[in-house]
């Protein structure tokens, strides 16, 4: 029910902004239901719940992209309304959204003070801009170079540039979406340091997250929400990652993947790489990959996980290295080459690479199988409906009906659709890059689960992931990258993210694996 | 707003969406329906037997290429070289038929558009230009080839035989319009019932999803601009065979009646998207707007105004209707 608290940060007494019973409606969805919640000067305050909990929609509203249906919104005690987010801007809120929206073919500085151009007689004043770009790199120590494009930047220093773009705007409270969905574990270390930074000069930081353990560590408040309702906000400090977990389900459950059987020992190696090169990407990269196991590999984005999973599925050319299934040597031009071999890739990005989102479940579903389920190239509607429906039986895809177009699902449910179309295939091999990313925490355990299952029926599968926690739970044997080699291997009953982010990050006398600025 | 997909705003988009997808998918069918009946009720002339098959014949050139142009529309690629090849194919077709028989001239003419559909592909997949930039530069060049046999003058064609496929007629229809109608037939289930229009859907929504799924991406855009010349060579071979004569700059332009007509019917610019049907009703369409303008006597020039608003009305609502 709704409630009214305030939580003080850093020696603040009237909230900086104030929801009050705020309400969202879209069409028949009561997304927001009277929540009220205050943001105190120079606080973090976390904001977490499932998919779909509203709590994206709360911070949306308070950023002037949606106007709310009932409610108020107030600024420090001021009732105000916003149009849009330029409304929220001029009261300093500043929202940086999940997909960052720079303007990536111009440069930082550009980017920076879009907008906000000192000019005079329309012509920029180049000299002014560059002292206060000066001025805003003094104060975050950021090191962003200013003529750099914007699109040659990492994520992470796009997620940098917005918020430069926050500060010269004068904003006094910046909405985070998710800012480090995609970031490393080290750059959302950084990215932590940074938002204690702003906390620490006064700006008030709303940060919604899935990852509790970062908004247990940064925050001082935390509000959890639930089916668009508020549970509570309470001090961080008062909370723990279960605590969190309970609240926002209503229910306990168990955060850590189910128990597994290892593979036999003497389980044949069903796919062995050898030296694989690729200039920029990797360097001299070798494992394998035994029937029923599961093998973690972890790193830094940027170390070459991706690359090796897109090097063994045939979508890079390789400059050298082999590639064996079976012991017969696979001749990998076209990513065709290898699903015909057992080979199956969930890529990293499913919206870009991996589903036709304006097509139905049932159409991405088959579009591995298609040919199988065709007669002289006229596909048997009723074999691939019949396909179709077996595996969003198996997988539990929540979708109104096979027809829906899969950008109507939520992202555990598109998750599940993007298994479906490779268990289609029956694969020997998987490759799963990312497989949780940006997904609730309970489609995150069905995915976990799925995945122990498909190991255990004798697959084999190499699991990419940023999430250590996930891939510590999940493998039999952790590979480490850095710098595009293999580094280190580590027993999965071995493995602690102590030694396999020790083995991640190079020694500190060099390291190159650590993203550069 | 990629939240969308994700947050509680999902259910509430799809059942929004799913009104506005009603009228995305059968505003053109509405708006063909109500037109077709308003030209019934308000002239004599309309609903005869005669102006209805005379407005399929008078379609069936630019129907045939329009359900080409979906399809590759729908694979995410523009061929605007179709006009042309329309251009070039009847000249060699009239060409052919006045040097040896009217039957091998036909069918020079359609190999013709075939070929340079194919030409078409091997130069955008080797040169790897985009479809719209590579296909209007092939498309002058196709131009010019005509000029070229041509001289700028008019290639006419005395043996009678010629003329057979454009004016003489079959079960009280044109041959042209049966062409037309198989024509159609063939490609609306290529592209809805086969792998290939699996592909083409593929292709057109996501193309590194499609290649990462094992689809040879490349041999599909292939096959769509080997198509739309095929349908351009056809066209071209009717339009030489109604008036017995072909001349180089025959279709200029056409290429753009195609796209319209297709954005019209309701197939998403952006690709992925789409139906052959759509296009053929966009053609028949703007056809009608056409004849009933006629029929009602009301002065051409209205005709342009409209039929242009009511492209412009097909593509503002789509991309309204994709913002949600």
């Amino acid at each position: 029910m709704p409630q009214n608290t305030t939580i003080a940060g850093a020696g603040a007494s009237r909230p900086r902004v104030e929801a009050v019973e705020l309400t969202k409606r879209f069409g028949g969805v009561h997304a927001v239901k009277g929540v009220s919640v205050a943001i105190a000067a120079g606080s973090v305050h976390g904001l977490v719940g499932e998919n779909g909990a509203g709590k994206s929609t709360l911070s949306k509203m308070i950023g002037g992209v949606h106007a709310p249906d009932g409610g108020e919104l107030r600024v420090d005690g001021r009732p105000v309304r916003f149009a849009s987010p330029r409304d929220a801007l001029a009261e300093g809120i500043a929202m940086i959204a999940q997909e960052i929206a720079l303007v990536p073919a111009r440069t930082v500085i550009e980017n920076v003070f879009l907008g906000l151009e000192p000019r005079r007689a329309g012509v920029v004043q180049t000299r002014e801009l560059r002292r206060r770009y000066a001025e805003l790199e003094a104060r975050t120590g950021f090191g962003l170079p200013a003529d750099a494009r914007v699109g040659d930047l990492r994520t992470a220093e796009q997620q940098k540039v917005e918020i430069l773009r926050a500060i010269a705007r004068d904003a006094r409270v910046i909405l985070m979406d998710e800012p480090t969905a995609a970031l490393t574990i080290d750059e959302s270390r950084r990215l932590l340091d940074i938002i204690r930074r702003l906390a620490a000069d006064g700006t008030s930081v709303v940060l919604v997250s899935h990852h509790l353990e970062e908004v247990l560590d940064v925050c001082d408040a935390v509000t959890v929400m639930r089916d668009g309702a508020l549970v509570r906000t309470g001090p961080a400090k008062d909370e723990t990652p279960e605590s969190l977990v309970q609240a926002m389900l209503g229910r306990d459950l168990e955060l850590m993947a189910p128990a597994h059987r290892r593979p036999k020992p003497d389980a044949p190696v069903v796919l062995e790489a050898r030296g694989l090169r690729r200039a920029g990407a990797l360097d001299d990269v070798s494992l394998q990959l035994r029937a029923g196991e599961i093998v973690g590999l972890a790193g830094l984005v940027g170390s070459g996980r991706t690359e090796v999973a897109r090097a063994l599925f045939g979508a890079d050319r390789l400059d050298a290295g082999e590639v064996r299934m079976g012991g017969r040597r696979l001749r990998l031009r076209h990513p065709r080459d290898a699903i015909r071999s057992g080979i199956a890739m969930l890529p990293e990005s499913r919206k870009d690479e991996g589903l036709l989102m304006l097509r139905s479940v049932r159409e991405n579903a088959s579009l591995t199988t298609v040919a199988q389920l065709a007669r002289a190239g006229v596909v048997r509607r009723r074999a691939e409906r019949d396909q179709a429906r077996a595996l969003a039986d198996r997988l539990d895809v929540r979708a109104a009906s096979l027809e829906q177009p899969v950008v109507g699902l939520s992202g555990g449910n598109q998750q599940k659709v993007l298994f479906a179309k490779w268990l289609a295939r029956r694969p020997t091999v998987l490759l799963a890059d990312e497989p949780t990313r940006g997904v609730d925490i309970g489609a995150k355990r069905q995915i976990h689960d799925l995945l122990v299952d498909l190991a255990r029926d004798g697959m084999a599968v190499l699991l990419i992931s940023s999430e250590i926690e996930e891939v510590l739970s999940l493998s039999h044997r952790v590979l480490v990258m850095r710098a595009g080699r293999i580094v280190e291997e580590i027993p999965g009953d071995v493995a602690t993210e102590e030694n396999v982010m020790r083995a991640a990050f190079a020694p500190p006398r060099t390291s190159p694996g650590a993203p550069s600025t | 707003m990629s939240t969308t997909t994700t947050e509680p705003t999902a259910a509430a988009a799809a059942s929004r969406g799913r009104r506005g997808l009603i009228v995305r998918d059968y505003g053109i069918v509405l708006c063909f329906v109500a037109l077709f009946v308003a030209l019934s009720l308000s002239t004599s002339t309309f609903l005869t037997e005669r102006n209805l098959l005379n407005i399929l014949d008078q379609s069936a050139p630019l129907g045939i290429i329009t359900c080409a142009i979906t399809i590759c529309i729908v694979c995410g690629i523009f061929d605007l070289s179709t006009g042309a090849i329309y251009g070039l194919s009847a000249v060699v077709a009239a060409k052919v038929a006045s040097s040896t028989t009217p039957d091998v001239g036909v069918a020079a003419g359609v190999v013709c558009g075939l070929g340079l559909g194919l030409a078409n592909a091997v130069v955008i997949h080797l040169t790897r230009i985009n479809s719209f930039i590579g296909t209007l530069a092939t498309g002058i060049v196709f131009r010019g080839l005509a000029l070229l046999i041509t001289g700028g003058a008019i290639v006419t064609v005395t043996d009678s035989g010629f003329r057979t496929l454009g004016r003489s007629e079959l079960l009280g229809a044109k041959y042209s319009v049966w062409v037309f109608v198989v024509f159609f037939a063939i490609t609306a289930f290529l592209l809805a019932r086969t792998t290939f229009g699996r592909y083409v859907y593929a292709v057109g929504g996501n193309e590194e999803a499609a290649r990462l799924s094992g689809i040879r991406t490349e041999l599909v855009r292939g096959a769509c601009y080997a198509l739309s010349g095929l349908a351009a060579g056809i066209a071209g071979v009717l339009a030489a065979s109604r008036t017995a004569s072909a001349q180089a700059d025959l279709g200029t332009g056409l290429e753009l009646s195609a796209i319209a007509a297709a954005v019209v019917g309701g197939t998403s610019i952006l690709g992925g998207e789409g139906a052959v049907w759509r296009g053929v009703l966009g053609v028949l369409t703007l056809a009608i707007i056409g004849n009933g303008f006629d029929l009602l006597g009301i002065d051409s020039t209205y005709q342009l105004l409209v039929q242009g608003v009511l492209i412009l009305s097909a593509v503002a609502a789509d991309q309204l209707l994709r913002r949600r």
